[in-house]
């Protein structure tokens, strides 16, 4: 016991001076970027070791909106619990609260139809698409180009549009629930997808033009922060991050959900694990969903958009039921420990971004500030999700 | 233009001065308060469109509710600015901290002293004016290093380097540009540089030397000026605000308003250098089609070109991401400097045989 | 690999190893003493690999007075899923970290530490990773009360 010692940050702060055994060739000093810091997006803090401009270690701090959802849900019925999962990757939400629905029904075994599943493969792939719209706009905006991020929420708002059409929302959308979706879709919701797809596939060409094709971009993204595939894997990173390292790792495709069986779709993977590999998965990711959402649009088959009744205290059978999915970061994994009640006896969630982030501190060394926010940037993180 | 009597209100405050005292002091006064007017207006107006411009790129409107198209909204702001609280960090050299903006300021205005903005509007027409605008805009960096070094904040320091680095770095580049026209005209008056492109401007009239040392001065003072794809020192994706992170109120008005006349300096230089300053546009030998030319007032060629420029310096910030700090300077000393000197030398090589499209008379 | 044939080539590798029921998807209980050597094969077995650490986090079994770490585990080559499930007294929950088998698992034994005070073993960086340095108590645990806490609707 005596041998455990806990520590604070103070103490890894400290241990940190002088660490590196005389690599750096000025003095070293620590900065703290963030909580408030524009590149953090959101309260995310990170202890920069600084020798001139090269960061040297980075320490994140993470916990300033720490909300105690796992607590905050041994405390509330398994619907009720959906509604928290989309305050934690508000990006994500669709996904988010499928991977709950997802764990409900294999739980309580409840069976849906193939409507749902269509409805819930559309609408999450149009959000995986919002997502990374707003991602590719804030990227710029962390590289100094201010004009992407406007644009990226310029075709971000018509994704918006359509959803809140369905779904009443436009951020936290409460919709997928555990046996089916809240609502049945919106008698124009197919015509104003379709008008949106046609709409959007020349403006991601201009995406192209504007950003990725830009010599500057591409010299500050090339070979910085690369990720080897091993480190990739050994630090618990998902999603495009992986993917970007050459480890094609998709759920969707591995252990397909939903429909996605049923829909031709490539896995972008990357070769080096750098910025620019993760932005160019991101950017084919999009082109991928738009693939998949216009197979399906025209296929959404008849049937009821709920099969149970909407239940408050549904019971799940004792025991443990995991779920996971892919959302736009990553894999969001929900664990529900049932004692045979209504309430979950504990239920954890494992979250894209708490371990995508980590990897930061392998990446960013060794490179400068302006890198270290290229790198953040590249992982797509949203800090609610980090410390849920 | 020749027949014109041009007398510089510095010319008429030097010869007042031996007479009268006050009459000297009164042209003196009447110039910094032209400057300084000039100033706050010109600043007004190119942050306006600065804003109109951004907002059209990206396909939003900008400021439209203070006055038609928001054409008051800047005076609001400034109005704002003025009455926000001066924050001044209790950990900060304070005298310097509060002395910085000035310095930053007054670069500025110096430099635009000597701008020949038309024939009749030019407030001090000196025989080294070229040396004059580097020196005094080399100046400004001065405020910069104060500014981020007074403020005690890390962020600021970094920005304050990169800003000293960046700046001496490009100034090399940029005179390298300017000592081009300097040879070719054979004078660094801004007045008689202006008049030697009567018949032609120098952007063209000597074949690619022109035009590349044109290109060299606009990255150049692109990165002296601190701005998009250059913004390293602000660069607020980094750190935060750089080196006026811990400015408010006035005094970051100061640094905010130096910034923008800056550009308009740089705009004004590159249009007095290479686009011919008020000069209208003229080919030598085609009589006819020069005095069509003439019609257009001076001044409104120079707002013309300077205008077209400070549109190009703003069409790059809302395109163009930042370079990192490294690459800054490898594009300064491996790229922009070789080729500076090379253009150089083959400029002095065309001014020596004569090689232009329009020969000197 | 399917389900049967993994659990037992887990346990050839640790006999002691017993099937934890009740879980839907191949799952182990192993004594806490076999967890880093145990962790490690399970690595580093070509036929297994599990080379990714999804999630690690705790069960407060606090009637049975005991807290059941859950790691779950995911080979990326094969594709397959393990769930690890390892006992601890609740009074005492000391167990070697896997930090040096999982990078990851450095951040996640902090959560579960910060989480349920579960100490670890040599582990590189033992602090609260959520919440503040000096908060008092581990707040995932059933009996954990502080004063913002409100009462659960009955």
């Amino acid at each position: 016991m005596s041998a455990i010692t806990v520590t604070s940050l103070d103490e890894r702060i400290r241990r940190s001076i002088g660490a590196d055994g005389g690599a750096s060739t000025t003095q070293e000093y620590f900065v703290n970027m963030g909580p408030q810091h524009p590149s953090t997006h959101g309260v995310l803090r990170l202890v920069l070791k600084l020798d001139g401009e090269n960061v040297r270690e980075v320490i994140p701090v993470l916990g300033y909106i720490h909300r105690g959802v796992e607590k905050m849900g041994e405390h509330l019925s398994y619907r009720q619990f959906v509604h928290l999962t989309d305050r934690l990757d508000y990006l994500s939400a669709l996904a988010n609260n499928w991977a709950v629905a997802k764990a409900v029904e294999k739980a309580a075994n409840i069976e849906t139809n193939e409507r749902i599943e269509t409805i819930r493969t559309i609408v999450a792939e149009l959000q995986r698409i919002a997502s990374h719209q707003l991602w590719w706009g804030v990227f710029g905006m962390d590289l100094g180009a201010f004009t992407p991020f406007l644009y990226g929420f310029r075709d971000r708002e018509k994704i918006s549009d359509i959803l809140e059409e369905t779904i009443g929302a436009r951020l936290t959308m409460n919709y997928i629930q555990p046996g089916g979706v809240m609502f049945d879709i919106h008698p124009d919701f197919q015509r104003k997808v379709k008008e949106f797809l046609t709409y959007f596939r020349p403006k991601l060409e201009e995406y192209e033009t504007l950003l990725t094709q830009n010599v500057i971009v591409q010299e500050r993204m090339r070979g910085v922060g690369v990720l080897t595939a091993e480190k990739a894997v050994s630090m618990g990173a998902t999603g495009p991050v992986l993917r970007a390292s050459g480890v094609a790792h998709d759920l969707r495709r591995s252990e397909p959900y939903g429909v996605y069986a049923k829909a031709a779709f490539d896995v972008p993977v990357g070769r080096n694990g750098d910025c620019w590999d993760r932005y160019w998965v991101r950017i084919e990711e999009i082109r991928q969903s738009m693939r998949i959402i216009e197979q399906l649009i025209d296929n959404i088959p008849e049937g009821k958009h709920l099969v149970v009744k909407p239940a408050v205290r549904t019971k799940v059978p004792e025991g443990i039921h995991y779920s996971q999915v892919e959302t736009a970061r990553g894999i969001f994994g929900v664990m529900l420990v049932s004692d045979g009640k209504d309430v979950p006896y504990r239920i954890h969630v494992r979250t894209p971004n708490f371990n995508n982030l980590w990897t930061v501190t392998e990446t960013a060394p060794g490179w400068r500030v302006a890198d270290l926010v290229t790198i953040i940037s590249s992982l797509d993180i949203v800090v609610p999700d980090i410390d849920r | 233009m020749s027949s014109w009597e041009v007398k510089t209100i510095a010319q008429r405050a030097a010869e007042a001065m031996p007479e009268s005292v006050l009459a000297g002091a009164g042209y003196v006064l009447l110039a910094v308060g032209f400057a300084a007017a000039f100033m706050a207006l010109m600043g007004m107006a190119l942050i306006y469109a600065e804003r109109k411009v951004a907002a059209h790129f990206q396909c939003r409107l900008g400021p439209m509710r203070v006055g038609p198209h928001g054409i008051f909204q800047t005076v609001a702001d400034t109005i704002k600015l003025l009455f926000k609280e001066d924050i001044v960090p209790s950990q900060s050299d304070k005298l310097l901290h509060l002395f910085a903006p000035y310095l930053s300021m007054m670069a500025t205005l110096l430099a635009l002293l000597v701008l020949p903005m038309s024939p009749v509007v030019q407030i001090a027409d000196m025989n080294i004016g070229v040396l004059y605008v580097t020196a005094v805009t080399g100046f400004g960096v001065l405020g910069v290093l104060l500014a981020g070094w007074s403020s005690n904040n890390k962020w600021s320091l970094l920005g304050a380097m990169r800003a000293g680095a960046q700046i001496i770095s490009y100034e090399v580049s940029a005179t390298m540009a300017l000592l081009v026209v300097v040879m070719f005209s054979g004078s660094m008056q801004l007045s008689k540089i202006v008049e030697s492109q009567a018949e032609g401007w120098w952007i063209w009239r000597a074949p690619v030397i022109g035009l590349v040392s044109f290109v060299i001065f606009l990255i150049a003072s692109l990165a002296e000026i601190s701005r998009t794809p250059f913004d390293l020192p602000e660069g607020e994706s980094e750190l935060t605000a750089g080196f006026h992170t811990e400015y408010s109120g006035l005094r970051f008005a100061m640094f905010f308003l130096a910034e923008f006349i800056n550009m308009f300096i740089v705009a004004g230089m590159a249009a007095t250098l290479f686009l011919g300053g008020w000069m209208p546009f003229h080919i030598g030998g085609f009589d006819t089609f020069n005095s069509v030319m003439d019609l257009l007032p001076p001044g409104a060629w120079f707002s013309l070109k300077s205008g077209l420029v400070v549109f190009l310096i703003m069409w790059f910030r809302w395109t163009f991401p930042r370079l990192r700090v490294d690459q800054l300077m490898k594009l300064e000393w491996k790229i922009l400097l070789p080729i500076g000197f090379v253009n150089l030398f083959a400029a002095a090589a065309s001014v020596v045989f004569g090689w232009y499209f329009f020969p000197i008379r | 690999m399917e389900a049967n044939e993994l659990i037992s080539t887990v346990q050839s590798l640790e006999p002691a190893a017993t099937l934890r029921d009740k879980v839907d998807r191949p799952a182990m209980s192993v004594p806490k003493e076999s967890v880093p050597a145990l962790m490690r094969r399970l690595r580093d077995e070509p036929a297994l690999s599990f080379d990714m650490l999804c999630a690690h986090t705790a069960i407060d079994w606090h009637n049975e007075n005991r807290i059941e770490l859950v790691y779950q585990l995911y080979s990326t080559k094969h594709r397959h899923y393990l769930a690890v499930f390892v006992s601890l007294l609740r009074d005492m929950p000391v167990v070697t970290s896997v930090s040096d088998v999982w990078r990851i698992a450095e951040w996640q034994e902090r959560e579960v530490y910060d989480m349920f005070g579960v100490l670890y073993r040599s582990h590189p960086d033992l602090r609260r990773i959520l919440l503040d340095d000096d908060w008092k108590g581990f707040p995932l645990r059933k009996d954990y009360k502080d004063e913002f806490m409100l009462e659960a609707p009955k």
